[in-house]
């Protein structure tokens, strides 16, 4: 058998109004895979999802939900197939959570939308599967964000959807519940074989949860792949708009960039023991200089975007007599020395010796006053 | 209608009792009956109290019909019960209205009265009524009628034109208000430039009251309220999903832009029949559907349906007997019955729930 279809669009224009803001966008997931979009705000992720869950016309091309064109299938049919979360919250008045992801059950229940037995045991295992339990007795107005987030995805879930779609699920959510509401989505592509679209903020996170990342640019859908392939190079950063020293696209982490161009400070860092310090004189705009670092040490990626000027050798080689003059004679210009490295071995001698040299020049303090 | 309720709910009752929500049905149940014998006992108080004092004895015998004839049986069954059925219905519907409306806007204060409809309805009403006195004409009750629906559609075209460009909706509620006060303005100013015997006759429906209810006016407003409302409740459904949001609604299969012609076009008849059979009434389609939400602690449309109409009904026969009988034999304007008792309502309601959104 084929793989099975989930949600497809075919030359598709949205935007606002008559206005097309995007176009031509080929975006296709199959059941079991997620599909994220990336892109600055105001790029227009938002607006490809709310087309495609028909909040907005589609101005131009075709959305194909299971094989057949969303045009031509009735309302119902569509909400037996695709669910949604979107960013903006309703306000239900007077409704507990359970009844909230009760609303879910309405494409399927009879005219004065009363659910039956069957109807809430499926409520009941939705809330399981997000982890609301807890919650499923209060009012969806006392719960916190994180909470009605889950709230809504189990709503969502109890359409029963085969296609899922899902705006910034993360938004306003904390590390614990971000990790929890992207558990459940993986989990629930893997095992109930849901294709899911959805937008990130968080990159890292998109690169760790996505089958296929969308890259979209104000214009269009501008790159298209798996992880490895979108975020290879210096790509993310031009779609974004940012320096290229400022995210580290293998780990996700987002630099403030420092423009000093004299440094006043120099830092014996390594192995990651030095981010704290590039952290602490970035706050305090004192310009620094860092070394001596390996080029694939833990901490370079924060040193290129914080220091003024990085002294650094090639991975795994030994420092050198040359590495220890570049450093000596930038120490030389600086003010003070910090050095929170601690621990020294045969590949890093150099360092040892930097931390002497600083001793003897009597720069060397241990703590930022 | 009550009985297929409470069927429901008893059928309901299996997987409730299932997530122990006991007290939830039991306050529901409280309600419906409460309600009902409410209604019965201000039947009863309006049947007995007025101008011209009744025994029992003498009431009884009307009722089982032992008198047919005399000023006892002509007051009772020519002023009192269609009054009281008058007051039932147009209850009912001012309720139901409000409580489609509140949901249509997203708004705790919308209402008939508020969004200009009332204030709409008259103006047409009051152009309607001069002009034909003019030419020595009495306007039909279906006339009447028809110019006041004419009325509401307009007041609530223009709230309608106005939320396609705005997407705030308190600012609609604003614009709605803004209406009202310019129909009032030209009311006023035709008012000033009519007969005095058409003043009259215009003031005296715009004060708002139940009294020379004929029963044929009470047979066709009593099919219209009752349509109107039997189809309401049989979108209980989309309506509940509405409550969600738009977007929400949307996804569940629900035609929004059906519905929401629907949910306009039913609430302007509802208001547009109060308006021409009894006159603008203010703050009870506020004001109920608050208590209806806050004794039943739901806000489903299958329960706020029937139970806004119930307790409209309620609420309007309370005000209409005070109405009557506080300064007998002078009667007082229902509105201003309503709008003293019922005003401080919506007040608390909003404070109380102001409280519990912080």
């Amino acid at each position: 058998m084929t793989e099975k279809m989930g949600l497809k669009t075919e030359n598709l224009s949205v935007g606002y109004g008559k206005k097309i803001l995007l176009s031509g966008v080929e975006l296709e997931v199959k059941a079991g895979k997620i599909l994220t979009l990336i892109g600055p705000n105001g790029s227009g992720k938002s607006t490809i999802l709310k087309t495609i869950t028909r909040q907005l016309r589609t101005l131009g091309g075709k959305i194909l939900l299971m094989d057949r064109n969303m045009e031509e299938l009735p309302g119902e049919e569509i909400a037996k197939t695709l669910s949604m979360v979107m960013t903006e919250r309703p306000t239900p008045e007077l409704m507990t959570c359970r009844e909230v992801v009760g609303t879910g059950r309405y494409p399927y229940v009879g005219l004065m939308g009363i659910l039956g037995k069957e109807d809430w045991k499926k409520v009941e295992k939705a809330l399981e599967t997000v982890l609301a339990k807890e919650v499923a007795d209060k009012s969806f107005y006392e719960i916190s964000d994180g909470q009605r987030q889950r709230v809504m995805l189990a709503r969502a879930l109890c359409q029963e959807p085969q296609v899922l779609v899902l705006d910034e699920p993360t938004s306003y959510l904390d590390m614990r519940f971000k990790l929890d509401i992207l558990e459940s989505i993986r989990r629930l592509a893997k095992e109930r074989k849901i294709a899911i679209m959805m937008s990130l903020h968080e990159l890292d996170l998109a690169m760790k949860v996505s089958d296929e990342i969308a890259c979209v640019d104000g214009k269009g859908i501008s790159r298209l792949g798996t992880p490895e392939e979108v975020f290879r190079g210096t790509y993310v950063q031009e779609l974004y708009g940012v320096s290229k020293e400022s995210y580290e696209p293998l780990t996700g982490e987002l630099f403030l960039s420092s423009k000093g161009i004299q440094p006043k400070a120099f830092v014996i860092g390594g192995g990651g023991e030095g981010i704290p310090t590039y952290y602490r004189l970035q706050r305090e705009e004192i310009p620094f200089a860092a070394g001596i670092l390996f080029e694939n040490d833990l901490e370079m990626a924060a040193a290129r975007a914080c220091a003024s000027k990085v002294i650094s050798v090639a991975a795994f080689s030994e420092m050198g007599e040359e590495a220890l003059k570049r450093a000596k004679e930038c120490m030389d210009e600086c003010e003070t020395v910090f050095c929170p490295l601690t621990t020294f071995g045969p590949l890093n001698e150099a360092n040892k010796a930097l931390l002497e040299y600083a001793q003897n020049c009597g720069k060397l303090k241990n703590v930022l006053e | 209608m009550e009985q297929e309720k409470s069927k429901k709910n008893m059928e309901d009752g299996g997987t409730e009792k299932l997530m122990r929500r006991e007290p939830v049905m039991m306050r529901r149940i409280l309600f419906f009956s409460g309600m009902l014998l409410l209604l019965f006992g201000l039947v009863a108080w309006n049947v007995g109290s007025g101008s011209q004092s009744m025994s029992f004895r003498e009431i009884l015998d009307i009722l089982t019909g032992k008198v047919q004839e005399g000023a006892a049986f002509q007051i009772l069954w020519n002023i009192r019960f269609p009054r009281i059925c008058a007051a039932f219905f147009l209850g009912g519907a001012l309720a139901v209205s409000g409580f489609l409306l509140q949901t249509f806007f997203g708004n705790p204060i919308a209402g008939p009265y508020v969004l200009g409809i009332s204030s709409g309805a008259k103006l047409v009403v009051a152009i309607v009524m001069i002009m034909l006195l003019s030419k020595g004409v009495r306007i039909s009750s279906f006339g009447m009628m028809a110019a006041a629906f004419v009325g509401a559609m307009i007041a609530m075209g223009f709230v309608l034109l106005v939320s396609l460009r705005v997407q705030k909706m308190s600012l609609l509620i604003v614009c709605g208000i803004m209406i009202g006060y310019i129909c009032s303005a030209v009311t006023e100013l035709l008012v000033t430039f009519a007969d005095d015997s058409n003043i009259v006759n215009l003031h005296n429906w715009s004060m708002g009251s139940f009294s020379g209810m004929a029963w044929g006016n009470v047979k066709t407003m009593a099919w219209i309220v009752l349509l109107t409302c039997v189809i309401t409740f049989l979108l209980s459904k989309p309506i509940g999903a509405y409550q969600m949001g738009e977007a929400y609604a949307r996804n569940m299969g629900v035609n929004i832009r059906g519905l929401r012609i629907l949910l306009i076009l039913l609430s302007s008849i509802l208001s547009a029949c109060v308006t021409a059979f009894a006159g603008p009434i203010s703050f009870v389609g506020i004001a109920v559907p608050h208590l209806v939400k806050l004794m039943t602690k739901t806000a489903k449309p299958y329960l706020m349906i029937p139970g806004c109409f119930l307790c409209g009904a309620v609420v309007t026969l309370f005000c209409d007997g005070i109405a009557r009988t506080i300064f007998a034999p002078t009667e007082v304007s229902i509105s201003s019955v309503t709008a003293v008792l019922l005003a401080p309502v919506v007040i608390l309601m909003m404070i109380r729930k102001g409280e519990k959104r912080r």
